[in-house]
């Protein structure tokens, strides 16, 4: 399955949890997710099925003004 | 709000500095915390970004953010979209722990204004979301008072184009804000350069000023971030104080009774 994480292609041998896939990339924690644009909570990390072709945005904090 | 204790308030967090003080633009991490520090604010603006591995997601960052023990305001930096703008907020509120929200959504790149009419529409959804949305808007008295009817506690118009450090450029507008919602909770929220304009703003009855590149980009931002923190306290006495009547002629100020050396003439 294709996918896209923070902009970036990436094929995955296998159908993964959302946060199995994530931790896979190697996110550190604090993040927050969303999958094509929507706010995916915590909650729903262990249990959203990715489809082919989701974008997956993992946020951190930064400086901001 | 004003009241008579000098503390104002965000959706009901009482405050005592009146500066709220961005994280972005320091030359160093440790002038970032110092001039946090000497600036002795009590909110820090932070935003949310695409992890980058390199950096161990910012972890670094968030520490040293934690460690100052202030309050957190997250915002929506760079957002074109109402929908853009709802999730960050809501991606926002999960990882900040925080129902604040500065709602920024840009209008044009030009200036990066905000849009009046996106900004209203995710104001609306978000409030109804239960978020304490601060929104960043122009000085337009209208748009002002439609956010205020949909639940704004706090309206924080800007001073002048982000970055630009141009001060009030329509100390009228702000000051028709002002006068039209005296219960509101009233920042000026970037343009700001000198301390002068933050004093400005603060004489114009504005409960705070919201401002990032004037202490970050100031040749020692440490020296400036203590320069504001005076500045909006001469501001805020002043304001409470009560200027003087202003007037069109000159009035001397030394007695002109008893003035020697004067001769009377015809």
């Amino acid at each position: 399955m294709n996918i896209i994480i923070n902009g970036q292609p990436i094929e995955l041998p296998q159908t993964q949890s959302l946060i199995q896939v994530v931790e896979n990339f190697g996110a550190v924690k604090p993040f927050a997710l969303a999958v094509n644009g929507q706010f995916i909570p915590k909650s729903q990390h262990l249990v959203y099925e990715l489809n082919e072709g989701d974008a997956i945005d993992i946020l951190s904090p930064v400086q901001g003004g | 709000m004003k009241n008579n204790t000098g503390t104002w308030s965000i959706y009901g967090t009482e405050l005592e500095s009146r500066l709220l003080i961005g994280s972005a633009l320091y030359p160093s991490p440790a002038t970032m915390q110092d001039s946090i520090e000497a600036s002795k604010a009590e909110i820090v603006t932070v935003s949310l970004r695409r992890q980058s591995p390199e950096q161990a997601g910012g972890q670094a960052f968030w520490q040293q953010i934690q460690a100052l023990g202030k309050h957190i305001l997250p915002n929506t930096a760079g957002c074109h979209s109402v929908q853009e703008a709802v999730t960050l907020a809501q991606m926002s509120r999960e990882i900040f722990d925080t129902n604040w929200i500065k709602l920024e959504l840009v209008g044009d790149e030009y200036n990066l204004q905000p849009d009046p009419i996106d900004l209203l529409k995710a104001t609306e959804i978000l409030l109804n979301d239960g978020f304490q949305v601060l929104p960043y808007c122009t000085d337009d008295l209208v748009i002002c008072r439609h956010l205020v009817e949909l639940g704004c506690q706090v309206l924080m118009p800007w001073g002048a184009p982000i970055g630009t450090g141009k001060g009030l450029l329509n100390p009228y507008a702000l000051s028709a804000i002002r006068n039209r919602f005296p219960e509101i909770s009233l920042v000026v929220d970037a343009g700001i350069g000198l301390p002068s304009h933050a004093t400005q703003a603060l004489e114009l009855g504005y409960d705070a000023v919201l401002l990032n590149s004037a202490i970050a980009q100031a040749q020692d931002p440490v020296m400036m971030a203590s320069a504001f923190k005076c500045a909006i306290e001469a501001g805020r006495q002043g304001y409470l104080a009560g200027r003087m009547p202003e007037k069109d002629t000159a009035n001397p100020s030394t007695p002109t009774l008893g003035m020697p050396f004067w001769h009377q003439t015809g």
